[in-house]
């Protein structure tokens, strides 16, 4: 197919060949020639943001609810260096968006232009790829070679940058185009000698444990981890990216690792003689000090992305590929060779950390509402079907503790760069990617402050996210490490939001939304079923709870997760390591 | 530490170098000499990398380096069986006293003399890092105005090269 058309027509055209139904974004100058053709398309649903970091964040929601890619758009300067939060955010987190982005005239690039700024250079670092493009014959094959790269091996954000006079000259469009990335090879399929070793060492250990993470949930491998996990029967830890992607209700399930993990999942891992890493980066957030994480384990390491395996911590069997291909070709060769591994002992030692250690809080004896007791009814009641997308911090930790998740994928937060602000703007795109789902962001009262101003968005665009804001009038997690870490000295952590300065309720209605408040624990279930009730507009809920609630298990940071903590200055007493 | 030289096989295209350069840094990798030119391919260029690092940081360079999507191709070029070269101009103070003995040394190093002022010399001069180091010792006593030197080339010995696999890569998407 070819057509002569301008080089906006020719990105317009080449997105909704691409299949492009939503792109979260703000015009400018730059970008503007190609919002003139996005205005007459029918396939592609611009949804117009208040702030473009929304507008990346909205990309990722949708990107993580659809398993597709999610775009968002933006003008130069400014428009663009908005977007690096969000790009640098789907870069530790391996969400596959393509940011597309305006640059000045290819004739002033580099003369420091108005509104000019070197997003392709700013970006490097934080890309997947990135491309300029200066002339429009290059549009169709660049847009397919960006989704092509977001999407495929291990995803991530790519960046396409097009100069106006690109969007604004003549040219053909032809499609398909033919993609010219020589250097691009990811591989999927996993050697079979390394799976079958990876088999022998399984039969062997003692003391196993499956590590996953979410490039499990990413290769949409879930099933093929269950059938393993069962025909193993080894223990299952779930982290912060791969939250649901193992039921949480399965006997095997031992809760999330890491700083704030279960003690049954740190202590699996700390006290196994085999870790088996599936899509994971032995991320310091899970390791604690790594030079005394799971010191007797040998290590299996599998992830699509070869530099990830042996970057902290040694593989004995690296092996590089696809999770849904590793998963089913060592189901498939344990199931051949017949060979199981005895793990009863094992099993009577992890059933005792579940039994003694499960996951606690205290309530508070002034009436005043446990944040995490907000959690487990949100769970109870909103269910295993809902989506759930937290921030950044204690409200997080305890949405990934306290909500049960059943199904892959549920749970969508910011993991790797742990980025405040993002749920708001990301519940609306993970609403938008999943209209019929309901979708709860569960936010604190300082990341809701950060890019609350999406809620205009959600309520036009007729977006009814629910918010559950767990006001604690602090910046709660920062506040705990001053309790713990800097003599109770809260320098800078007080919001006083739990002053009404700003009153949620009143921003709400503010925004066209409905507002809701509850500061009683007898209140939760009837303002949540309320919230439930209400589907045609956006509703906040401010959950006001008691400031010095805390999340635990802890490992401190930087030491070993063998002194993990379950509540402060008590530690887990650990069976004895040598049967 | 010890040095590796990596020959990387990247796509010529702009930006490329800024890429690769940047990984070095944000890695947090030194890199000792980089040199940077076309070859017999006009849409492959090839960067030849010195870096001093132990063999496990090396493995995550050369992984990180492959996870660039303009690079072709990595290889590390062992010393013995590859051949490795620098190039040097070293400006010397030369007059009609001294002149005589800085041609002698310049044949002695088989080097050559590029440019002739009435009181200096312009030398050229190509070998391995040592031997460039042994010839600005011996003109060091003379005087030594101005000294430029490009990063190390390296290429493999015997017949097989680095290219031709990259290059049925390259035709088979063009």
């Amino acid at each position: 197919m070819t057509e002569r058309m301008t080089g906006a027509q020719s990105l317009v055209r080449a997105l909704e060949h691409m299949d492009v139904d939503t792109v979260f974004g703000i015009p400018g100058g730059a970008i503007l020639p190609a919002y003139d053709p996005l205005y007459d398309s029918t396939k592609v649903r611009h949804v117009l943001v208040r702030h473009e970091q929304g507008a990346g964040h909205a990309a990722e929601g949708y990107a993580q609810a659809t398993g597709r890619v999610g775009v968002c758009m933006a003008t130069s300067g400014p428009g663009a260096t908005n977007l690096v939060t969000p790009i640098a955010d789907a870069y530790m987190d391996s969400v596959p968006i393509v940011a597309i982005t305006g640059q000045v005239a290819s004739g002033s690039i580099g003369t420091d232009a108005f509104q000019e700024a070197d997003i392709s250079g700013i970006t490097m670092p934080i890309t997947k790829h990135n491309f300029l493009i200066t002339d429009p014959a290059d549009i169709p094959r660049t847009i397919m070679e960006a989704f092509h790269i977001a999407s495929t091996g291990r995803p991530g954000p790519v960046l396409v940058d097009i100069s106006k006079d690109a969007l604004q000259a003549e040219t053909t469009f032809t499609w398909p185009p033919t993609m010219q990335l020589p250097g691009y090879r990811p591989v999927t399929r996993p050697h079979s000698k390394q799976i079958r070793e990876a088999a022998k060492l399984i039969a062997e250990a003692r003391r196993p444990v499956l590590y996953v993470g979410g490039g499990v949930h990413k290769a949409g491998a879930s099933a093929e981890l269950l059938e393993l996990a069962e025909l193993t029967n080894i223990p299952v830890v779930t982290t912060l990216m791969a939250r649901g992607t193992f039921p949480d209700s399965h006997p095997q399930h031992m809760g999330m690792p890491g700083m704030h993990g279960s003690v049954s999942a740190v202590g699996a891992l700390q006290q196994s003689d085999l870790i088996v890493g599936l899509g994971v980066r032995f991320d310091d957030r899970v390791t604690g000090q790594l030079s005394s994480f799971a010191p007797r384990a040998k290590i299996v390491h599998a992830d699509i992305d070869p530099a990830e395996i042996s970057k902290n911590r040694h593989a004995d069997v690296p092996i590089v590929g696809d999770c849904k291909e590793v998963i089913s070709d060592l189901v498939s060769t344990i199931q051949t060779s017949g060979e199981r591994g005895d793990y009863a002992d094992w099993w009577t030692v992890l059933n005792g950390y579940k039994a003694t250690y499960p996951l606690g809080y205290d309530t508070f004896e002034d009436g005043s509402l446990a944040p995490q007791y907000v959690m487990e009814r949100l769970s109870a009641i909103a269910g295993p079907d809902a989506y759930y997308v937290a921030g950044v911090g204690q409200h997080q930790m305890w949405a990934s503790q306290f909500i049960g998740y059943e199904k892959p994928g549920t749970f969508i937060n910011s993991g790797g760069l742990g980025t405040m602000g993002f749920a708001v703007p990301a519940a609306m795109g993970a609403k938008m990617g999943r209209p019929d789902a309901t979708v709860w962001a569960i936010d604190g009262d300082g990341c809701f402050q950060m890019t609350n101003q999406e809620l205009a968005t959600c309520a036009i665009e007729g977006v009814p996210v629910k918010i559950a804001v767990i006001n604690n009038g602090n910046l709660g997690m920062v506040r705990q490490w001053q309790a713990l870490f800097y003599d109770e000295r809260y320098s800078n952590t007080d919001l006083q939001t739990t002053r009404r300065i700003p009153d949620f309720v009143k921003l709400a209605e503010a925004y066209g939304c409905v507002g809701l408040r509850c500061e009683r624990p007898e209140d939760v279930d009837a303002t949540i079923e309320k919230a439930m009730e209400i589907n045609d507009v956006p509703v906040v809920v401010d959950f006001v709870v008691h400031q010095d609630a805390m999340v635990w298990p802890m490992v401190a940071a930087g030491t070993s997760n063998d002194d993990i903590k379950i509540a402060r200055d008590m530690a887990p007493k650990w069976e004895n390591e040598d049967d | 530490m010890t040095r590796h030289t990596l020959s990387v096989l990247v796509e010529n295209k702009p930006g490329v170098l800024a890429r690769v350069s940047a990984l070095f840094s944000r890695r947090g990798f030194n890199i000792d000499s980089l040199a940077v030119g076309p070859t017999e391919h006009d849409d492959i260029s090839r960067m030849t990398i010195v870096v001093s690092v132990e063999e496990l940081p090396l493995e995550q360079v050369t992984k990180q380096l492959n996870k660039l999507v303009n690079v072709l191709k990595i290889v590390e070029l062992d010393t013995s069986q590859s051949v490795q070269r620098e190039l040097m101009l070293i400006k010397v103070k030369a007059d009609a006293d001294s002149r005589s003995h800085v041609l002698e040394l310049v044949q002695l190093f088989r080097a050559r003399c590029i440019d002739v002022a009435a009181d200096a010399v312009t030398i050229e001069v190509t070998g391995t890092t040592d031997k460039l180091e042994a010839f600005v010792k011996v003109l060091e006593p003379f005087g030594i105005k101005e000294l430029v030197q490009s990063g190390m080339v390296a290429i493999g010995r015997g017949a097989r090269s680095i290219t031709d696999r990259s290059l049925r890569a390259l035709d088979r998407t063009a």
